[in-house]
């Protein structure tokens, strides 16, 4: 009997922590996205240059695969995070006017953020519903990831449109195979470091938008 | 080639050389889907990608 409710308060106590994390992770992903938008916006107004994008995009990167882990566990993590997806955002400035500037840009812009949005929400929603456990994914999502990079690289060469066409498809289905796997992990008890579960999820966002950006870009163009 | 698309190339090599020790552990370690999980994956990219051709219809 005293097992039983020892399972029991075990396994509530697992689903608190679990839920806790998940709470967590949204409110500070709400924040963060809120925050990049400022900085994007912040970008466009002071009408930064195109290389900004780049710095940023590296910059950022290099804090989130170097820096972040170290102080994940503190509260400097928050700050980090901060960091990095204001300087996404800031990035983002100049390939949003970019676009603006497009005949249909602005349309292209809007269809972006709420395909993103729709996308995000739908698999986090299917995940939450079913509980289904998604951490099979995890060796074919970075192998996947690798193999991209490698194309992405390849077209820098080649400068082949559809080749960038097909590596923005593909990064769509690759992030929201990491929308599953990721929000999977957080709600079977495999992240349980909101901070790194925040920009875990932020980055899939980002590549999704730009990715839509480019699809939508390129198709959407008269010429 | 210009010094963006040479950044941009350095960039993109030296996050290869980061990530491939994690995609080699998270291949051996995690555990291997069933058909049915497989399936279910397709099906929900499939989706993904039939909701991208919608919004670019509606352009």
């Amino acid at each position: 009997m005293n097992q039983d409710y020892l399972s029991v308060a075990q396994k509530s106590s697992a689903v608190f922590s679990t839920n806790k994390v998940l709470r967590n992770t949204y409110m500070l992903l709400s924040l963060t996205l809120l925050f990049s938008g400022f900085t994007a916006a912040l970008s466009m107004f002071l009408k930064m240059p195109q290389m900004t994008y780049l710095i940023s995009v590296i910059g950022g990167m290099i804090l989130a695969m170097f820096v972040l882990p170290r102080f994940a566990n503190s509260s400097a993590g928050i700050g980090i995070v901060f960091l990095i997806t204001g300087l996404l955002g800031f990035g983002l400035g100049p390939i949003l006017t970019a676009y603006a500037a497009l005949p249909n840009g602005g349309n292209i812009i809007m269809m972006s953020f709420v395909g993103t949005g729709a996308i995000f929400m739908g698999l986090s929603a299917y995940v939450l519903l079913t509980r289904k456990d998604f951490s099979f994914l995890g060796g074919f999502l970075f192998v996947g990831f690798l193999l991209v990079m490698l194309a992405a690289i390849a077209n820098i060469f080649l400068q082949i449109p559809a080749l960038s066409l097909t590596i923005s498809a593909v990064v769509i289905m690759i992030m929201s195979g990491f929308i599953l796997y990721d929000t999977s992990r957080i709600i079977n008890g495999g992240e349980t470091n909101y901070v790194l579960a925040t920009i875990g999820l932020y980055m899939t966002i980002f590549n999704i938008f730009i990715s839509l950006l480019q699809i939508l870009g390129i198709m959407g163009s008269d010429d | 080639m210009n010094w963006n698309e040479l950044i941009s190339a350095l960039a993109l090599a030296m996050f290869i050389v980061v990530l491939y020790p994690v995609a080699k552990n998270k291949l051996k370690d995690n555990p291997r889907g069933t058909t049915e999980d497989w399936l279910t994956f397709v099906v929900i990219i499939g989706a993904v990608m039939l909701f991208v051709g919608v919004l670019l219809m509606s352009l």
